[in-house]
């Protein structure tokens, strides 16, 4: 048998906390998850004295660290976002004395919740034990001295998150149709720079002045000049990293534009309501703490008040898309699949893709990762019900992975796509044909 | 005008010339070997020819023929898209289209509501696959074909990706099963992948139309399709054309002059540049010095030319070579063979043997042993003295060519073994499971694609001035990068040294899984006949940053080990065979079914002239053994047999209602509860039958995710079952939570136990009068379920009162309750005995379901088989204090395991170890599987995990288990 002295004690590590004095000393390493969004979020940290830094390295090096630090059965969202953070820190360009690292989680029965552990794992493996890991969820907020989310704060994040939102999904409305290349982005640039500068000065935050904000936003895209093309409707739905993030999806939106495509992913706030309603209905169903159940109807009433305004501010363009609202969605997801699924992206996935699909965009691209075990369920699980109930649905599933091949995933894509453009020309000689038979 | 079509596929480009009609003038098929550009110039340029000064319409079509297509601004058609056309145009009243290609395969509903299937990121089942299997079986396709139509039975090979496949196939053919019956059974694997992975839950049915090479070229596969289908499908005249015809047909077909469009072509160059990595070799002069260091290095090993004294035989009959060597007593090397074992070893080892001792007429060989997939069977044949499992064989030749070694990598045909040596002894073994990627055979199957012999194809690679960056991955996804690098214009060099250091990537980060390559050791030796290529050695130490040792024979270490094993352990108990029992020796092969339990295991008899026989196939010791087997003590039979006793199907309740519970995932612990919820409430209860694969393949059309777990897809089998049963009822409730045991931080399902009744509900046809419970439960908090099943009865509509409902869910729990105890029990049991009477102890640790016979393909009785007792996870959990673990221990059957593990790990006693069985596609076990190890380790002890899917080989299996007994023993 082993000697005694040569057997470690545990096969645990040290989990250093994150002190008071490291808020001055340390920057802290975000993975890059929402584009637009983590922008803003940035900045929230800067104002209450974290310095916060978005990596937005990318490529295959990124990725080929993320497979020798991870299990390579990990679903590839942790790949990525664990690789950014390991890959700047095996870089050199961060003293791993001076570095912490964030994860920002979701909780529940997915794997996805033991990202944390994993990337303390990979920073024992390289040597890296003093470099503090954060958690930032929902469920549960890592309490750490130097590391307090204030509830002033929390409420500041999840109103960078909303201005995410719409910028967001006005950028994918305006973008394809924009005359002058790049004005979108312009508006994009400007208002990034405008709301970083109203949250130095605490504003923008808050009721009128939110509002406000939120109408002059959509003023300014409505004012990009914009010429009358067809191009072909897409939505995007699925696991929530990798269907937002360019590192994770290769590139997705990209690829559609460059195929003449308009596209529409579904912002944050439906998941953030989803969270809400998953307390709310774990109570329902299995009867659980009185406490979860008012903070999720607290939260889902400010949500609700949100979601509001979102819907006043758009209803003003007939040309915008205006956001369905939660109940609806909820109602929508209800005649798919049961409202207990809540791991993952839950219910919530094919509601929205049943959302999309009212909303007029009927290809759908459900981008998920290779083995990702809540998708069994609710996106390839789901499918066949969606089309009975929507038989134009057009709905592509796409696995995303670290050896899954760029040409195998645009060729599915193309795939949707030349069935879409049947569907279009279909129509239009429809419509042509009623014409003619009225003249 | 006419009109051309162009369908650029992964192995060939064909053409197709229409006339305005639509008719078909004039087509041309031919392979590519990744040569896009010339060969489409070639085409072009034919064309031309063929109708001078006419200017065409063109488009393309095909995988590979999106880059060429949009970088010379040609019109590009989707493939699938394209064959949509065609049929409409050419077979308008067909509504299902089954296409396979050379690495895709299509199933398209045009009847009804329009639906396009291709296979995803997993492409088994393809036309390459069926050219990988030829290969295997050394026969073209076109004789493969013919040896299946000549078939008499089916063996099954598990169909989700043709790495799985392959590991079904070699060991059939090692064991001596007829050619014709695994061709025949390779066709049907492909029908299966094809119905499994594409149908999704949609009815193949109606006019059906076959389409593409292998369903044109192989009328088997075919028939195959309409057997299992019940259906009869047509293969069209030019079914090889129709993506061709329809990039022809559609509208956005170009105006080109084919003489100007070729010269384009001609000059074309790839725009796009594919991801390169550093050159293995900067200069020649490089790798002059690189080879002179091994050339050195090698040396270790003599060679000598003339029998010394006493000699020792050694024979490695692996996946896809035979090796044997003789040794002396100093262990020079002697009389050496190396061949590939085409299928058969036997006549391979008579010859070597005979020429042997016809050479040698006065050679003394004192001892004998054998390693490798044919071990048993050759030790029957031959008489040869004993039998050695590979990685010992390895581990002592490697030990005698380099004492001082802590390493071992050897990278054969089909599997990389590596073992960390501690202490003089093997420390950790890390075997590839069920993944053949990175090993010789996927370099040798890439050079024969393209054209080359592998030595031709290895040296090529060592000059390649960027070696293509493919990642380190399965061969189906590898297909696809490769693909992707030969459309951005790479080379065969940098696809072939590309190729050795994905293979190297595959060894360090899928199969050792090391986070830090430059840490494996300071005396690294590799083996194995994949060394033996200079690009996959120069890959590696490049790799890992350091120089490692390569013996001259590195392919032949297995068998010298082997030959040095015998001199040791050979007590002469056998006798080798001599010249004389050579010239007589005969060898039959016949098969059967053995029906000695309900696996019905299908057998291949080999029977030798010295009256030996050999029996391959079985699962257990049953049909060789001929007294009767000494007592197992096997807790997974025990728990097995417990729960059949609720699976009797009586009627206890005569004119009352039968509730149906499928015997899938969670219900492998649950049974009894529900069992007794329902029974109480005056139920009748009907259990789905026992797993097997045709109870598989009953429901694999419904299932929706081709990349869930095996237990999962089992489920729709078993709602099959249960559907036949005429039941009222039937009772699949969804379960975010699991039971609580106070392990863990939380008691979580994983998602597809908690959620999978969804996707049944969503997927299967259940008749009308037959009401799905699938309703949302938590057994968790006593004090609340009845109220809760009320409601989910009642969501139904189907009223129980709470009165009734609480009083038999305290029957219930009290019998669930029993359960586990009777399981704990019955476990502390086993322990006692296993101490008494000093047997090794295994603790097999997976979930609940593994106890099934068909997900776990009698791993237990295995385990019983070489000598050890067999305690389950959740019999051992309890006996520990809960403690810290390093991941998020949240899910109650994965608590269990860190339990059980920290137990074993806790134990002291060598003897008592564990063995993680580990579904294929478990995306939580990413997780449990390193933190299992870590427990394990830092307690010095072994971790031995066993990934299990639809696979039915326990070829692997069992050299990872002798592996682990050998060790303990050692220890």
């Amino acid at each position: 048998m082993a000697k005694q002295k040569k057997q470690p004690a545990e096969h645990g590590f040290p989990n250093p906390p994150f002190t008071k004095e490291m808020k001055a000393t340390h920057t802290i390493l975000a993975p890059d998850i929402f584009p637009i969004h983590m922008l803003l979020i940035s900045e929230i940290f800067g104002m209450y004295g974290y310095k916060f830094v978005v990596l937005h390295d990318s490529g295959k090096q990124v990725i080929q660290k993320g497979l020798e630090q991870l299990h390579n059965d990990m679903c590839y969202p942790a790949i990525c976002t664990s690789g950014q953070q390991l890959y700047a820190l095996a870089s050199g360009e961060y003293d791993p004395n001076k570095v912490a690292l964030i994860q920002f989680q979701t909780g529940g029965g997915c794997r996805a919740s033991n990202y944390i552990w994993m990337l303390r794992k990979a920073l024992h493996n390289m040597g890296m034990d003093q470099v503090p890991v954060l958690s930032l969820s929902f469920s549960k907020i890592e309490k750490s001295s130097g590391f307090r989310i204030t509830k002033l704060m929390m409420m500041k994040g999840i109103v960078a998150v909303m201005y995410g939102d719409m910028l967001m999904l006005l950028k994918n409305q305006v973008k394809p149709y924009e005359a002058n290349p790049g004005d979108t982005q312009k508006v994009v640039d400007h208002w990034v720079a405008e709301l970083t500068d109203q949250f130095r000065r605490n504003r923008g935050l808050f009721g009128k002045a939110f509002r406000k904000n939120m109408q002059d936003i959509a003023a300014d895209f409505h004012a990009v000049k914009r010429r009358n093309v067809k191009k072909t409707k897409v939505g995007i739905v699925g696991e929530i990293y990798v269907k937002y993030s360019p590192l994770g999806n290769n590139g997705l939106e990209e690829f559609l534009e460059s195929q003449n495509c308009e596209f529409m992913v579904p912002g944050v706030l439906g998941f953030f309501q989803f969270m809400f309603d998953n307390q709310k209905t774990d109570r329902k169903l299995y009867g659980g703490t009185i406490r979860g159940a008012v903070v999720a109807k607290a939260g889902s009433a400010l949500m609700r008040k949100v979601e509001k305004i979102f819907i006043e501010t758009l209803r003003q363009y007939p040309d915008f898309v205006v956001p369905t609202p939660f109940s609806h969605i909820c109602e929508l997801g209800d005649r798919v699949i049961g409202r207990g699924v809540k791991m993952g992206e839950g219910w919530l996935l094919p509601a929205e893709i049943a959302e999309l699909l009212e909303k007029g965009y009927e290809n759908i691209i459900c981008a998920q990762p290779f083995g990702c075990l809540p998708n069994h369920i609710v996106a390839k699980g789901t499918i066949r019900t969606l089309r009975n109930l929507y038989p134009n649905a057009n709905i592509c599933p796409v696995d995303y992975d670290a050896g899954a091949s760029k040409v195998n995933q645009e060729n599915r894509i193309k795939l949707m796509l030349a069935l879409a453009q049947e569907a279009e020309k279909k129509q239009n000689d429809d419509q042509s044909e009623k014409r003619r038979a009225s003249v | 005008m006419k009109r051309i079509g162009i369908d650029v596929g992964s192995t060939t480009i064909k053409c197709a010339v229409l006339d305005e009609t639509g008719k078909l003038l004039h087509s041309s098929y031919e392979r590519h070997r990744a040569c896009i550009a010339p060969m489409m110039a070639a085409i072009l340029r034919e064309i031309a020819k063929k109708y001078p000064g006419e200017t065409v319409s063109l488009a393309v079509s095909g995988s590979a023929g999106m880059g060429v297509a949009n970088d010379l601004e040609l019109p590009f058609v989707q493939e699938v898209y394209a064959t949509r056309l065609a049929v409409l145009e050419k077979m308008p009243a067909t509504d299902t289209v089954i296409e396979l290609g050379g690495e895709d395969a299509k199933i398209l509903f045009l009847g009804g509501s329009l639906e396009v299937r291709m296979n995803g990121t997993c492409a088994g089942g393809t036309g390459a696959f069926i050219d990988q299997m030829a290969e295997l079986m050394s026969v073209t396709p076109e004789e493969m074909e013919k040896l299946a139509e000549q078939s008499e039975k089916l063996y099954t090979i598990a169909s989700r990706c043709g790495v799985f496949a392959k590991s079904d196939i070699q060991p059939l053919l090692n064991q001596g099963a007829q050619k014709k019956d695994v061709a025949a059974s390779i066709f049907y694997a492909v029908v299966n992948q094809t119905v499994a992975g594409l149908a999704q839950g949609r009815e193949i049915a109606g006019n059906l139309l076959y389409l593409g090479g292998p369903l044109t070229f192989f009328p088997y596969l075919r028939t195959a399709f309409d057997n299992t289908l019940k259906t009869k499908g047509v293969c069209p005249e030019n079914s090889l054309f129709f993506v061709a015809m329809g990039a022809a047909l559609s509208p956005n077909a170009m105006v080109v002059n084919p003489e100007t469009l070729a010269e384009k072509v001609e000059c074309y160059q790839s725009k796009t540049a594919f991801a390169g990595c550093k050159p293995l070799f900067e200069n020649p002069a490089e790798y002059e010095a690189f080879a002179d260091r091994h050339q050195k290095d090698s040396r270790g090993i003599r060679e000598i030319t003339e029998p010394n004294g006493e000699m020792f035989l050694g024979i490695d009959a692996g996946s896809t070579t035979v090796k044997a060597v003789l040794c002396d007593r100093e262990g020079n090397l002697f009389h050496p063979m190396y061949l590939p074992n085409s299928g058969n070893p036997i006549p391979l080892i008579r010859k070597y043997l005979s020429d042997l001792y016809a050479e040698f007429p006065n050679i003394q060989i004192a001892g004998s042993a054998v390693t490798g997939y044919g071990e048993a069977m050759i030790q029957n044949a031959f008489g040869v003295g004993c039998g050695v499992v590979e990685t010992i064989a390895h581990y002592t030749a490697a030990a005698h060519f380099c004492p001082e070694v802590d390493f071992i990598l050897d990278i054969g045909g089909q599997d990389i073994k590596c073992f960390r040596i501690r202490r003089g002894a093997i420390d950790s073994i890390f075997l590839n499971e069920a993944c053949s990627s990175g090993c010789g055979s996927f370099l040798q199957t890439f050079a024969g694609v393209l054209g080359f012999t592998p030595e031709a194809f290895a040296k090529q690679a060592l000059f390649a001035k960027s070696p293509v960056d493919l990642g380190s991955r399965c061969t189906v996804f590898m297909n696809s990068s490769v693909k992707q690098a030969q459309k951005d214009g790479a080379t065969v060099a940098d696809i072939s040294a590309g190729l050795s250091v994905s293979v190297v990537k595959n060894a360090l980060y899928k199969v050792i899984r090391c986070a830090d390559p430059t840490h494996l050791g300071n005396h690294i030796v590799v083996q194995g006949g994949t060394f033996l290529n200079d690009a996959v050695l120069r890959a590696f130490e490049q790799e890992i940053g350091k120089d490692v040792l390569r013996p001259s024979v590195a392919g032949l270490m297995g068998a010298y080990g082997a030959a040095l094993y015998a001199m040791e352990h050979d007590k002469g108990e056998n006798r080798l065979i001599d010249a004389q029992g050579l010239k007589n020796f005969t060898h039959e092969v016949s098969a059967m079914t053995c029906n000695g339990c309900q696996n019905h295991c299908r057998l291949t008899v080999n029977k030798f002239s010295n009256g030996k026989r050999y029996v391959a196939g079985n699962r257990c010791e049953k049909p060789i053994k001929t007294e009767k087997s000494s007592e197992r003590f096997d807790l997974y039979e025990y728990k097995y047999e417990l729960l059949s006793t609720y699976r009797k199907n009586e009627i206890r309740h005569p004119g009352k209602k039968t509730v149906g519970l499928p015997m899938v995932l969670n219900f492998y612990e649950l049974l009894p509860f529900w069992w007794t919820m329902f029974d109480t409430l005056g139920y009748n209860v009907a259990v789905s039958g026992e797993s097997n694969h045709a109870l598989y393949v009953k429901g694999q059309h419904t299932i929706p995710s081709d990349t869930v777990c095996y237990p999962a897809k089992l489920a729709h089998g078993h709602i099959e079952d249960l559907l036949e049963k005429k039941i009222d009822l039937l009772f699949y409730p969804g379960m975010s939570y699991n039971v609580e045991e106070g392990y863990g931080t939380n008691h979580y399902n994983c998602p597809v136990v908690a959620y999978y009744p969804s996707v049944i509900g969503a997927n299967v046809k259940l008749p009308e009068n037959v009401t799905f419970v699938n309703g949302f439960l938590s057994l968790a908090d006593r004090r609340v379920f009845a109220k809760h099943f009320v409601r989910v009865m009642g969501e139904k509509g189907i009223s129980v009162s709470l009165s009734e409902a609480k009083k038999a869910a305290k029957v219930a729990y009290t019998a669930y309750d029993e359960y586990m105890e009777s399981v704990r029990q019955k476990g502390e049991e086993y322990l006692k005995i296993a101490k008494q009477k000093g047997m090794p102890i295994i603790v097999l640790s997976g979930r609940p379901y593994h106890i099934d016979p068909e997900i776990n393909h009698g791993i237990d009785r295995l385990l019983c088989d070489l000598g050890a007792v067999v305690v389950t996870e959740d019999s051992v959990a309890r006996k520990v204090q809960p403690f810290q673990t390093t991941v998020l221990n949240q899910w109650t059957y994965h608590s269990r395991l860190y339990s059980a593990a920290k137990y074993v790990a806790d134990s002291n006693d060598p003897k008592l170890n564990l063995v993680q069985l580990v579904s294929f596609g478990c995306g939580v076990d990413a997780v449990t599987t390193d933190e299992v190890r870590a427990i394990l380790e830092c307690r010095g002890k072994l971790y031995t995990q066993i990934k299990i899917d639809e696979i039915a080989n326990l070829g692997a299996v069992k050299i990872r288990l002798r592996s682990l007994f050998a060790v303990v023993e050692n220890k």
